[in-house]
């Protein structure tokens, strides 16, 4: 009988740091919500996490657990009673698992770390450049926990971005610090603020580092790897030790790379993934590729937490550039060149996009990008219809079944 | 027979709805071939559709060099020496019969695929029905029974109608509504037949843009035959069928086997 060839998907020797550096968030942020001890900001993944931590708030992120949702596989089961009060199946489902999840007392941080519910913010503070829904989300939270919630608006649509749109931005977050201040009843110690900025631009330059390690060949990692070691880029930028840690996860790239060692044995076929991950399968579809000898080398997604504009002796006005000049807010020929250029670093025969079922801002397919990328570069490129969390809009067989005729017809080709 | 002397190759299709057997001898002509439901055991269908095809043949399973299969099922074949997708078998089967540049239209059980191929067979892009199965066989079956009329009396039916009627509905549940709006205001069912033949051609044909030559394949044409000149008529395209559409996967998976 016909069997698939068993994926094997190398380990790396800095999965244990990020454990520790995960389970240590997440007992901080744990502790401090049942003791008082230290004030809690939760925060868009984008949003103005060096202020909040160069502001002594420990910072929570309710799209990580909106992520762990999926990966975990729970989120299907807990969207519907968030659709039930009146949150659309349409719109993101990191909201509607994460409020669901609140709704029905269950979260993943039981089952990791015994940790019985998200920590109880003293703030909230959004950012709308991934989209407008995170603002709804962090509302809701604000009236169940009565806690303040404010945020930044930004630009969309942007092609060059202008001074005064970046001075906006950036004054934006300097007029969050006097509410902010009135949370931790502390004035803005503007060297600690500078210092967070600091390490969360070196944190930054250490993650490009990493997946720009992904442009030998073979790839010392896929973005399967990378979706799970960007944890510390998201939650832990602005401290010392995800700067530590990426210095260590980088190290040990680059050995790879002198080593030869590819993270697919094999490397047959280098392809880009555009879109968001399917958290809930994100384990078989690694495994998947892996069996095909085929590396998805880079990604939009992981690319979206590269913040090296940031500058500490300019930290309000860099902020505010680095918050505006993502991939996210940016016009169609912002979007095509970025993946022009991506091309041409990485190297990929094949290009991949997730149309997210209730993430538009992170579907890229939808206005001809995809037929002008493979015009253009000469490469196919297939669409897979999914989700980030509602495992209900991912049909698995039809995913597959796709994933591997593209491969047949990179094999055609090659 | 000598293992060496082995020349008969089968390809195996298990779709979603129809598992297809087809072998071929060296020459790539099909002697034997065989049409069931895939049911719910998917290995015990293939190797019923095996014997049925290799007794047509006149030949026995030691004869056999090579099988691959393909579908939905293509991985519970125990009797397969390997897998092809469905996309690949159809692309291969369908430039076998008719070998030039083409847009292969395959209307499946529940999968529609559009692949287009350059002028050597290969493969240029690909897609699939998105999300549901409006639009492929699933959708004739559920009105067939919605409106009580044998799916094989649908082809029949459709070429008597003289007013077309159309159906606005994506959703297959919500057409069937609209059907029984239809019938109650008195429209014809034969009308209502080519209706539902429309909106499969309509979503189709709304996946992808046609090359100048297409070539329609799987069980909802070899059924319905008037789909075939209806999409001639639509498209104003060259549009040819092999002689039997629900075997071009199969074939495709036999050629496949011939490989190596």
């Amino acid at each position: 009988m016909s069997e698939e060839k068993k994926a094997d998907r190398k380990q790396f020797a800095s999965g244990k740091l990020l454990k520790k550096i995960m389970a240590d968030h997440f007992y901080e942020l744990d502790e401090a919500s049942r003791t008082g001890s230290k004030k809690i900001a939760w925060c868009t993944s984008v949003g103005p996490a060096e202020l909040l931590r160069g502001m002594g708030f420990l910072v929570y992120f309710p799209e990580n657990h909106g992520a762990m949702l999926g990966s975990t596989r729970m989120a299907t089961e807990l969207i519907p009673s968030a659709n039930a009060i009146g949150y659309s199946p349409d719109i993101c489902s990191y909201l509607t698992s994460d409020i669901g999840s609140y709704l029905q007392k269950k979260t993943p941080l039981k089952a990791a770390y015994n940790i019985e519910s998200v920590p109880k913010p003293d703030v909230l503070v959004y950012n709308t450049n991934q989209c407008r829904d995170v603002k709804d989300w962090f509302n809701w939270y604000a009236d169940e926990f009565k806690a303040p919630v404010m945020g930044i608006h930004t630009h969309r649509e942007l092609g060059d971005i202008k001074g005064y749109q970046i001075s906006d931005i950036a004054k934006q977050i300097e007029e969050l610090v006097p509410g902010l201040e009135k949370v931790t009843g502390k004035k803005l110690d503007i060297d600690q603020f500078k210092e967070t900025v600091g390490y969360s631009r070196r944190t930054s330059e250490l993650w490009r580092g990493c997946l720009e390690s992904a442009s030998a060949i073979p790839s010392p990692w896929t973005f399967f790897d990378a979706t799970i070691h960007m944890g510390p880029a998201v939650v832990a930028r602005g401290t010392k030790e995800a700067v530590e840690y990426y210095e260590v996860l980088l190290a040990e790239l680059n050995d790879r790379i002198k080593n030869g060692v590819g993270a697919i044995e094999n490397e047959r076929h280098r392809i880009y993934w555009d879109g968001m991950p399917v958290w809930g399968k994100l384990r078989a579809l690694s495994d998947q590729f892996t069996s095909l000898n085929t590396c998805v080398v880079a990604s939009t997604y992981c690319n979206s937490w590269i913040f090296d504009q940031l500058d500490p002796k300019e930290p309000f006005e860099s902020m505010g550039r680095a918050y505006l000049e993502l991939f996210i807010v940016r016009d169609e020929a912002f979007k095509e060149k970025y993946m022009k250029d991506c091309f041409e670093k990485y190297k990929f025969t094949g290009i991949i996009f997730h149309d997210a079922k209730t993430c538009p801002n992170n579907s890229n397919n939808r206005y001809g990008l995809p037929e002008r990328l493979s015009r253009h570069f000469g490469i196919p490129q297939l669409t897979i219809n999914g989700d980030l969390n509602d495992m209900r809009c991912y049909s698995e067989e039809q995913a597959k079944t796709n994933i591997e005729a593209f491969i047949e017809q990179l094999d055609e080709r090659a | 027979m000598s293992a060496k002397n082995k020349c008969i190759y089968v390809g195996v299709d298990v779709g979603a709805s129809r598992t297809k057997v087809a072998v071929l001898d060296s020459n790539k002509v099909l002697i034997g071939h065989s049409i069931r439901k895939s049911g719910t055991d998917f290995n015990q269908t293939a190797d019923i559709c095996l014997s049925s095809a290799l007794d047509m043949a006149g030949i026995s399973q030691d004869d056999i060099a090579r099988t691959i299969s393909t579908g939905y099922g293509r991985k519970n074949v125990s009797f397969s020496d390997g897998t092809k997708t469905e996309i690949g078998c159809h692309a291969r089967g369908a430039y076998h019969y008719f070998p030039m540049a083409m847009t292969v239209l395959d209307i499946g059980g529940q999968d529609n695929k559009i692949i287009k191929l350059d002028d050597k067979g290969r493969r240029l892009n690909f897609k699939m029905n998105r999300k549901c199965a409006a639009g492929t066989g699933a959708f004739l079956e559920e009105m067939s029974s919605r409106l009580d009329i044998p799916i094989e009396d649908m082809d029949s039916l459709a070429r008597k109608s003289r007013e077309i009627v159309e159906l606005g509905s994506f959703c297959t549940v919500f057409s069937a509504t609209e059907v029984l709006e239809k019938i109650r205001h008195g429209k014809k069912v034969p009308d209502i037949v080519k209706g539902l033949f429309l909106s499969v051609i309509k979503r189709v044909l709304e996946m992808d843009i046609m090359s100048d030559k297409v070539v329609m394949t799987g069980g909802v044409v070899a059924h319905n035959p008037f789909l075939v000149q209806m999409v001639r008529d639509i498209s104003g395209k060259d549009v040819r069928t092999p002689e039997f559409p629900q075997l071009t996967g199969a074939v495709g998976a036999a050629l496949f086997a011939m490989d190596e």
